[in-house]
């Protein structure tokens, strides 16, 4: 899309619809039409990220409201290890910081810097998922699967739900290294990563948010 | 045997309201006959909801019918072969326009929201009806398709049938044995809705013997039209012959009856219970008693007797 | 088992009806195939329709889906109106199973496949052109969003065919529709429909948020945005925010269904009380998502049809946002019967009562822009004076219903049911008849008839009236909604005139399906080659009709309100039209069948899910993922549109323009 001539500010009596933009890329004001695709394919990356934040907000709500409805079974306190999610912890939060080098590594078009980041932070988020299925596993094993009450429903489909986008997460990782490797560093590949860097720190953030509500309050609790 | 609306406690606003919608008042009027309407109330609770019915009515035909008439008379006077009209096509802003068309609507709220306020807290389903005599307590449960009232202090129970004293507030307490329904005796008064493992709180009152035809309102599978009952309010006296008529004959409510009663049937006839026992609704509330088991895995014809003609 | 719980037995072999309309379903359908193919249309509608990834496409499409629907839900709503019309003492012709199926189908099919791809069209097919930009921000996704739109559309009609729909009211309130109260695959059709069409409203909406919020032509401030724009946005917005919920949600009776979870069931702590809190924080911002573009299109068609700008442009926009936040306030009038207690209760009836304020300064607003004006009355006119009035009364019957004390008498009744058809027959889709009449020359070059135009609106405004306005009577007289049967002979009469309404809006819409073939038929009669048919003030009138795909030769320079309305302005003026510009190539993203084949493996993941056909999900699924990565892997996603193409297009529409020109002066020569 062009980027078109300035324009005279003197047709806007109100000044309401100038300010900001101040010559740099984000034009958010119309004034010089639409920006560049880069900014507008990461603005709307955030507003999905939004609103996938909303989704998770509902399973929080319903976690908040059932995380007393244990109907007799096991409450978080006698079923969480946290040491176990400490650990898976680690990895994800430490898999933020390598998909940050990845990203760095693609900014100045690095390849195998790109690479090896991705690599690692693959490893990271596998790791992560794999610890997270062990702890599912075992509490179904014990029959504290998400069948025995409201609350281990609520717990499963929140932190499961986390643990599905960290899936889909690695896979869209894996094609990202897999294009980079075919196409190299193209614009609209930049701009794939730049989304998929996104979606990956986001995924930590609400990892955060569970960590502190699911199992750091269900200890205490 | 009925009196029209407009003699209600609002009286003043209502002519307003009969000359503005047509068709709604000629409704009223022929409402006349009806014994399920929600305009004839026979109780404290329900006459009071009539009137904040009619009372907002009021307050909202206000405005609202000058500014129907002001749409069409403004649209037909400005057509465009109107020649002795004043055109004015820039037109577009006025400080004065702005502060009156925000301002009426939010006065308007302000006066509906003070309404709103203090009519939630009068009419609050669980509050006690004001009254000297003491309250009968009445259990209710939802099952599929039909209702069962648990007397506790009479030690007695009804399907589809609910028998009270005129004169005296009623206390409900109600729970679902099933999926979700909602009471209501449209001339009493509050609906209010039934659900498994908890008990919500209605207090009612009729003022006069008479028969109330009561229903479901929340739509509860293939059996809901069948799941209606009848209210009689009856004299104090009356209501004590009942229940000894009641305790006289009849099988008993316990967990094996009502285990049959759960199963899933519509247009129940009434039949009363001679007992109940005790501590039976709280069971059912508290999900001791586990929910009605839902469909039988075979369609069962006698569920809809209805249906078959 | 390879078919999973899908045998022969799901076929409605032993019901007629069902079966009836199921095959004249298939017939028709099999015979438009039919007639693609024999006449060779197949390869230009592959090529310039099913994976074009235009917005102004998309919107066409979008809108011609929510049509053929309406049809569906309105067939539904008849045999609802003549039901109840017969019922009394006895069961009707349609027995309770089949009834539940009808009435939540019909409210399924209207809410989400009439109202929402209607407006999802008009504003897909609108916005970029109003903002004077050549597409919206994502193309290729615009077109996943339509196309899994249409699978949830294709898996509700499925259920017709195959098995059963969901028999628990369009909304599947727990514990009905657990597995225990609803084995069937009803409930399921509905939650798979629902979570894949779900997906693509929020992928459309995304792009429409992001279109509004970064994509616009040079100028085009905020306070510029004509007034449908902004309506756009304030309901993307909420379809961003909402959505979300409603995909959480499903999710999680989904859980309960298919796994043994305990979100809402009547054992194992399940809450009830929460799906009810969760569904309505989506739903009743769905209900601001219909009504807001609607009240958009009111302002365009009124401000237009009065040759004047819009009454308090500023005061519309504030109104506008404060009902887009207001939105997320006031979910629990719903269920004010629930027994929340007087605070609670009073609390939230005072937020909905608050939603009037704005509402009723938008009232205020456009009467304000007739005042002064020159009212032409043609029917998109006509249709925004019959949603003044009727809006305005179901407005108050709504606010009626957000006193709590009034709603313990009148909550699901069929006040209620009249209620709500109030706002969205007379508000929504109003607006959307409006919106089609008034961009249909835009979209296609040639205007609707207007004399079946006006008669449609009659049948419909009278038919509304007619089949409503008993409905409210009914409600007072204590009926509630969704019988399938009832006892009391005072309701008959009421329950005749209300479908005696019906038939009367079926002859609105035959006659709107006749306005349709007429114009087409003597479309070059109805020729408007100026592009700008009603005198228009926004930027969609400055570009030929039907647009270039371009949109714009250029980008035009927005230096005020009512952008196009200033162009023609200065025209008028200088006697001529500005200066030629200087033409370039164009860049604009190729046709891809993404959204189409994306859409066809949603529609065999989510068949294969609700009939437990685990192998053919996984197919699904995967082959829905293997269509994005192929997409990504394309090396050449835009084609150039050469500058001496864009200047042959340009100078055409000048042309035009000039020709209209010199005719307005000569006229005014003449006076």
């Amino acid at each position: 899309m062009s980027v078109a001539h300035p324009v005279a500010h003197a047709h806007d009596p109100y000044r309401l619809g100038h300010g900001g933009g101040h010559g740099s890329e984000a034009q958010g004001h119309g004034e010089g039409g639409p920006p560049s695709k880069r900014i507008i394919v990461g603005y709307g990356f955030w507003i999905f990220l939004l609103s996938d934040i909303i989704m998770f907000s509902a399973f929080f709500a319903s976690y908040a409201v059932l995380a007393g409805a244990t109907a007799g079974g096991p409450g978080g306190k006698q079923l969480f290890d946290i040491g176990n999610v400490g650990i898976e912890t680690g990895f994800l939060l430490v898999s933020s910081f390598t998909c940050g080098v990845a990203s760095i590594g693609a900014a100045a078009r690095k390849f195998w810097l790109f690479q090896i980041g991705m690599a690692v932070t693959f490893v990271l988020g596998a790791c992560f998922l794999g610890l997270e299925i062990k702890e599912f596993a075992g509490l179904a094993a014990q029959g504290d699967g998400p069948q025995r009450s409201a609350f281990l429903s609520a717990f499963f489909s929140l932190v499961g739900c986390h643990g599905l986008h960290v899936t889909a997460g690695l896979m869209w990782l894996l094609t990202m290294m897999a294009q980079v490797l075919a196409k190299g560093f193209r614009a609209d590949i930049m701009r794939r990563i730049l989304c998929f860097s996104l979606f990956w720190h986001a995924l930590d953030i609400i990892w955060v948010a569970v960590f502190t509500v699911v199992y750091l309050l269900g200890v205490v609790r | 045997m009925l009196r029209l609306s407009w003699r209600t406690p609002c009286a003043g606003t209502i002519p307003t309201f009969l000359c503005r919608l047509a068709l709604l008042s000629a409704s009223l009027t022929a409402l006349g006959g009806c014994s399920t309407a929600v305009l004839t109330p026979r109780g404290p609770v329900a006459s009071a909801e009539k009137t904040v019915l009619f009372d907002s009515l009021a307050i909202m035909l206000t405005i609202i019918v000058p500014t129907i008439i002001a749409t069409l008379a403004f649209a037909w006077w400005f057509r465009a072969s109107n020649t002795r009209a004043k055109r004015l096509p820039e037109f577009a802003y006025s400080g004065r326009i702005e502060l009156v068309v925000w301002a009426v609507p939010l006065l308007t709220i302000m006066f509906l929201g003070g309404l709103t306020w203090v009519s939630s807290h009068d009419l609050d389903p669980a509050k006690p009806l004001a009254s000297k005599t003491k309250p009968l307590e009445v259990q209710v449960v939802s099952l599929d398709w039909k209702w069962l009232f648990i007397y506790p202090d009479q030690q007695v129970a009804s399907v589809n049938e609910l028998v009270a004293p005129a004169g005296t507030p009623i206390h409900f307490t109600l729970t679902s044995g099933s999926v979700m329904n909602s009471f209501f005796v449209p001339q009493l008064g509050s609906m209010i809705y039934t659900m498994n493992g908890m008990s919500t709180q209605l207090n009612l009152q009729a003022d006069k013997p008479g028969v109330f035809d009561g229903m479901s309102t929340h739509f509860s599978g293939d059996g809901f039209p069948g799941m209606h009952f009848q209210m009689h309010a009856v004299t104090p006296a009356q209501f004590a012959t009942w229940v000894s008529t009641t305790r006289a004959s009849g099988p008993a409510l316990d967990p094996t009856s009502y285990a049959e009663l759960e199963k899933q049937s519509s247009n129940v006839k009434p039949f009363t219970y001679r007992a109940a026992t005790p501590g039976l609704y709280q069971a059912i509330a508290t999900q001791m008693i586990a929910a009605a088991p839902g469909p039988p895995s075979r369609p069962n014809v006698d569920v809809f007797p209805k249906s078959e003609h | 088992m390879l078919l999973g719980k899908l045998t022969l037995a799901a076929l409605p072999l032993d019901q007629p009806i069902p079966m009836i309309a199921s095959c004249v379903v298939a017939l028709v359908g099999a015979s438009v195939v039919a007639l693609v193919f024999i006449k060779g249309w197949a390869p230009y509608l592959w090529k310039e329709w099913i994976t074009s990834v235009d917005h102004k496409r998309i919107g066409v499409m979008y809108t011609i889906l929510a049509l053929v629907m309406l049809l569906r839900g309105f067939s539904d709503a008849i045999m609802m109106r003549s039901q109840q019309a017969l019922a009394l003492h006895s069961g009707g012709y349609l027995p309770p199973e089949h009834y539940d199926q009808v009435f939540s189908a019909h409210g399924t099919i209207m809410i989400f496949f009439v109202a929402m791809p209607f407006i999802i069209g008009l504003m897909n097919f609108v916005v970029p052109l109003q903002l004077g930009v050549r597409d919206v921000a994502f193309p290729t996704l615009n077109s996943v969003g339509f196309w899994l739109t249409a699978t949830g559309a294709l898996l509700v009609n499925m259920s017709l065919v195959l098995g059963e729909f969901q028999r628990t009211g369009w909304l599947p309130y727990p514990p009905l529709s657990e597995l225990r109260y609803s084995p069937g695959v009803g409930v399921d059709y509905w939650l798979w429909a629902l979570t894949i069409s779900g997906v693509g409203t929020l992928v459309s909406g995304i792009n429409l948020v992001t279109t509004i919020l970064k994509v616009r032509a040079p100028g085009m401030s905020y306070l510029r945005m004509p007034m449908f724009c902004w309506t756009s946005l304030a309901s993307n917005l909420l379809i961003v925010a909402a959505f979300p919920i409603l995909t959480a949600t499903s999710a999680m009776l989904l859980l309960d269904r298919y796994l043994g979870f305990h979100f809402f069931t009547n054992e194992g702590g399940g809450n009830v009380m929460m799906f009810m809190n969760l569904i309505w924080a989506w739903g009743h911002p769905e209900v601001y998502i219909l009504i807001l573009p609607a009240f958009g299109i009111f302002s365009e068609v009124i401000s237009t049809f009065s040759g004047k700008p819009l009454f308090g442009y500023r005061s519309m926009v504030m109104a506008t946002m404060a009902i887009c936040l207001l939105a997320f306030m006031v979910w629990l009038h719903h269920f004010f019967t629930m027994g929340a207690g007087a605070d609670v209760n009073a609390f939230f009836g005072i937020t909905t009562m608050i939603i009037a304020v704005p509402t009723g300064v938008k009232v205020f607003n456009w009467l304000f822009t007739l005042y002064g004006g020159t009212v032409r009355f043609t029917t998109p006119i006509l249709w925004s004076i019959g949603f003044m009035v009727t809006f305005i009364i179901g407005g108050m019957t709504g606010v009626l219903l957000a006193v709590p004390p009034a709603d313990f008498v009148l909550h699901n009744s069929l006040f209620l049911v009249a209620h709500f058809h109030n706002v969205i027959i007379g508000g929504t889709l109003f607006g959307l008849f409006a919106g089609y009449t008034f961009w249909f020359p835009k979209a296609f070059g040639f205007k609707l008839h207007e004399g079946l135009g006006k008669a449609a609106f009659w049948c419909w405004f009278v038919g509304f009236y007619l089949a409503f306005m008993p409905l409210y009577v009914l409600g007072f007289m204590g009926m509630t909604r969704r019988m399938q049967s009832y006892d009391v002979p005072e309701w008959r009469p009421w329950l005749l005139l209300a479908a005696a309404g019906a038939a009367v809006i079926f002859v609105g819409i035959v006659l709107q399906i006749v306005q349709l073939v007429v114009s087409i038929r003597n479309r070059e009669f109805l020729r408007d080659g100026t592009g700008d048919p009603w005198d228009g003030r926004s930027l969609e009138w400055a570009t030929a009709s039907p647009p270039p795909v371009f949109n714009f030769a250029v980008l035009p320079d927005v230096s005020g309100e009512e952008a196009y309305w200033s162009i023609k302005e200065r025209a008028r003026a200088s006697h001529r039209l500005s200066d030629e510009p200087d033409y370039q190539d164009i860049e604009m993203p190729k046709n891809n069948p993404t959204g189409v084949i994306c859409a066809f493996f949603a529609t065999v993941m989510g068949f294969a899910l609700i009939w437990h056909i685990w192998w053919m999900a996984i197919l699904g699924l995967v082959g829905a993922f293997a269509t994005f990565v192929v997409f990504a892997w394309q090396d050449i996603t835009e084609e150039e549109i050469p500058a001496e193409e864009v200047a042959r297009l340009d100078r055409a529409n000048r042309a035009s323009r000039r020709a209209r020109l010199a005719e307005l002066e000569a006229a005014t020569v003449q006076r």
